[in-house]
């Protein structure tokens, strides 16, 4: 069985409040030198059979991410 | 006039569609569940706000690949006019038939409260019944309607008058106070280059009568009626 993950962030240039918020707190409570949070997304597929990463690309563009805000990675276990 | 509204699973506005389609303005309105696969006879389509598929992976994501959505695509694409209202607005720019996409609101919290829109386009077949300059007053409910486009997509929504609503204050001014949710360039509603398909975020269909509050949202649908 195949195991992949696929990460989906906002695209650089797209403001992430939450990502912003979520830097407030750490710098809040002291945490020093952080230059950037981004929140995202991480999702876990299992397959029963291989797959291609063509398929694996096509699968992030039109369901997984939305390309006009999101970017995204795979990685094959 | 024939009117379908979509009920998919976790659409919460649609019986205030229904409602004021039908018992309101008299029209002709049937619901199409989200499995359905034809929408022959119809002449206006209306997606719903609510919380298709509860908003999992992305609003809208999930209701996009829905069977009756080929038959939405298929009637925007030959001209049928589609209104899409919230998370219909949302589902519209997942399916591709409005460019540009939602994201979070800056604030990172659901709003509900009553905003004012200015009417950018009154040449559109939804908005026929308004002046450009007009300003109309609507709730609005989410937490994901800060619109975004790349430039070059926003030019293209300037050049062709793409840009139907846009947030204001009481007295019509565009300014970043008055934008409730970070949206670019105070974005609202827009429309397709044909100008069939619109997606607005605020409610009309809540404020179509007195004792609700107002009534401004009628004209989108009287536009859209007295245009047959």
């Amino acid at each position: 069985m195949k195991k992949v993950k696929v990460f989906v962030t906002l695209k650089e240039g797209i403001l992430d409040p939450q990502g912003l918020t979520t830097k407030h707190a750490l710098e809040s409570i002291n945490y020093e030198g952080i230059e950037d949070v981004r929140v995202g997304k991480y999702l876990e597929l299992k397959f029963s059979k291989d797959i291609s990463e063509e398929k694996l690309n096509q699968m992030c563009e039109q369901v997984l991410s939305n390309p006009v805000i999101e970017d995204y990675r795979i990685e094959i276990a | 006039m024939k009117w379908a509204v979509i009920v998919f699973p976790g659409s919460n506005c649609d019986h205030d569609c229904y409602y004021i389609l039908k018992d309101v303005l008299g029209q002709d309105v049937c619901y199409k569940w989200h499995k359905d696969t034809s929408l022959s006879g119809i002449d206006c389509v209306v997606l719903p706000g609510g919380f298709s598929y509860g908003d999992y992976l992305r609003c809208g994501a999930i209701a996009r690949f829905s069977p009756i959505m080929n038959e939405v695509i298929k009637f925007a694409n030959n001209g049928g006019r589609v209104i899409g209202i919230c998370n219909g607005f949302q589902i519209l720019l997942e399916a591709g038939l409005l460019p540009g996409a939602m994201l979070r609101n800056e604030s990172l919290r659901f709003i509900c409260r009553n905003v004012y829109l200015r009417i950018e386009n009154s040449k559109t077949v939804f908005t026929k019944g308004t002046q450009t300059g007009q300003i109309l007053r609507m709730p609005i409910a989410h937490a994901e309607g800060n619109y975004f486009a790349d430039n070059d997509t926003l030019n293209k929504l300037h050049e062709n008058n793409q840009i139907v609503f846009r947030y204001c204050t009481p007295e019509g001014v565009v300014v970043p106070d008055a934008n409730p949710n970070g949206a670019i360039d105070s974005i609202a509603g827009i429309c397709n280059e044909n100008g069939n398909v619109l997606g607005i975020m605020p409610h009309p269909e809540r404020v179509t009568e007195q004792i609700l509050g107002g009534v401004d949202g009628r004209l989108i649908f009287e536009s859209i009626i007295n245009r047959q």
